[in-house]
């Protein structure tokens, strides 16, 4: 395998805006990326798109070559990725294999999703269909639910609080108010994040993500061609990616994540790293729920200390791991198929020393975590500076 | 009681306040993942009384192909 380096990063403002389609949001990233990494469309040789639901949001499918003609790359391989909300990171994961394979050399990944144009209830309706739709959803469940019930057994098992996943809300809204690419740049008050409006008990409003619009784009290069087309080269030092039933029901214990612990295993022993070794991370905060395990899964702590160790602030920007320091899927946004390749995106900025007000001084290795629906679909991916 | 009725415990559970868009009339309701008797698991709907985990459950009938649970007498 060839060492892999990303060389040029481009994403859209996160947020909802009703006059822009999937399309004209994919190629604005597109079109950053290329411009950030100095390559042309025609130097490009295959495309991968991730996305979740495009036919279901946007009535448009055979969505690759819908975008990458856009961008003016002609006649490569263009491959669009489902893996739910995993799709971003699985579509990184899969151009990734190509460079290390040798296979090719310039490869560029999109992610994208325009979820807006639906009302609220529709939107729970296509992101249900990431589930298992002839049981769990057919009893009425929402992915809110489905962490919903999630929470409570890992308050059963270990004691933690509804405090703990309200501290994860107030962290995250706190660094998404110091992005300007964020979408909901609001910082909030425990108190607030304690009494939101009830969605699926124990979560309230201000435990779930946001519905949003946006693409996120990167340009993979092998690490020894990267000089050619940037100073700033970010290497993919260990990727992977898992997965695990589709129902949450056929899970033997829903309050950990096996294929975050597979995907993050095999991550580790590619880079050569331990947990204790990362400095920082980007992780999947659909709900904050699924923050706390995943930092208990990626194994930053112990099972069941993932509560306490937000609610002490150890996540916070100034705390000794920082996570999501781009706000994450609770207040950068969560536009399900470009959130994988965002948390990339946000990786890079922090080790390029772009990170503006949100910067952290320790930034050479970090961690992305991508999940696909309650644990489907993992993409653990390591990088670092070169 | 039938001893085709399908009993267990709930495992854990939700109240739904945001329901998708098939759902939405009924909202507010239960859903449970019932760790079933004879083994393996369900994910259910609630009828009557709001169930915590660890209480008993029992299968109540069916309604358009939905399981309903309820808490055991």
């Amino acid at each position: 395998m060839r060492p892999v380096a990303i060389i040029g990063i481009g994403k859209t403002p996160f947020g909802a805006f009703p006059g822009r389609d999937l399309r004209s949001l994919a190629v604005e990233a597109g079109e950053k990326a290329l411009h950030n990494a100095n390559v042309r469309p025609d130097q490009i040789e295959s495309f991968y798109l991730g996305n979740f639901a495009g036919p279901s949001f946007a009535g448009q499918n055979h969505l690759a070559p819908y975008v990458s003609t856009a961008l003016g790359i002609q006649g490569v391989p263009s491959t669009r990725i489902e893996a739910a909300c995993a799709s971003g990171g699985s579509a990184f994961f899969h151009g990734w294999s190509e460079v290390a394979a040798g296979i090719n050399d310039i490869v560029m990944v999109v992610g994208v999703e325009k979820m807006t144009s639906q009302p609220t209830a529709r939107v729970s309706q296509i992101l249900a269909e990431a589930g298992d739709c002839s049981g769990e959803m057919k009893a009425g469940s929402t992915f809110a639910s489905l962490f919903a019930m999630i929470a409570r057994r890992h308050m059963y098992e270990y004691g933690t609080k509804k405090e703990h996943l309200a501290a994860v809300a107030v962290k995250n809204h706190a660094n998404g108010a110091l992005n300007p690419d964020a979408h909901m740049r609001k910082p909030i008050t425990l108190e607030q994040a304690m009494k939101g409006k009830p969605i699926a008990d124990p979560l309230n409003i201000y435990d779930c993500s946001l519905i949003s619009d946006g693409a996120a784009a990167v340009i993979l290069a092998p690490l020894e061609r990267a000089y050619e087309f940037t100073q700033k080269p970010i290497r993919v030092l260990g990727i992977s990616q898992a997965s695990d039933y589709v129902a949450l029901d056929q899970k033997a214990d829903i309050t950990t994540f096996p294929a975050v612990r597979r995907a993050a295993d095999k991550a580790y022993q590619m880079a050569g790293v331990t947990p204790q070794a990362i400095e920082f991370a980007e992780i999947h905060d659909c709900f904050t729920i699924a923050e706390i395990i995943a930092i208990e899964d990626l194994g930053f702590v112990k099972k069941g200390e993932g509560g306490p160790f937000s609610f002490e602030g150890n996540t916070a920007r100034t705390g000794k791991l920082p996570v999501n320091t781009s706000g994450g899927l609770k207040s950068k946004g969560h536009p399900v198929g470009a959130t994988g390749v965002a948390q990339l995106c946000d990786l890079a900025l922090q080790m390029r020393c772009e990170a503006g007000e949100r910067q952290i001084p320790r930034h050479s290795l970090g961690l992305a975590q991508n999940l696909g629906g309650s644990g489907a679909t993992c993409v653990v991916s390591i990088l670092g500076v070169v | 009681m039938s001893s085709s009725v399908r009993a267990g415990t709930v495992y854990t559970e939700t109240v739904i306040y945001s329901a998708p868009e098939a759902f939405a009339a009924e909202a507010p309701y239960q859903t449970a993942i019932i760790s079933l008797d004879g083994g393996g698991r369900v994910t259910v709907r609630i009828a009557g009384d709001r169930v915590a985990i660890g209480d008993k459950v029992v299968e109540a009938e069916p309604r358009e192909g939905v399981a309903f649970f309820e808490k055991a007498a």
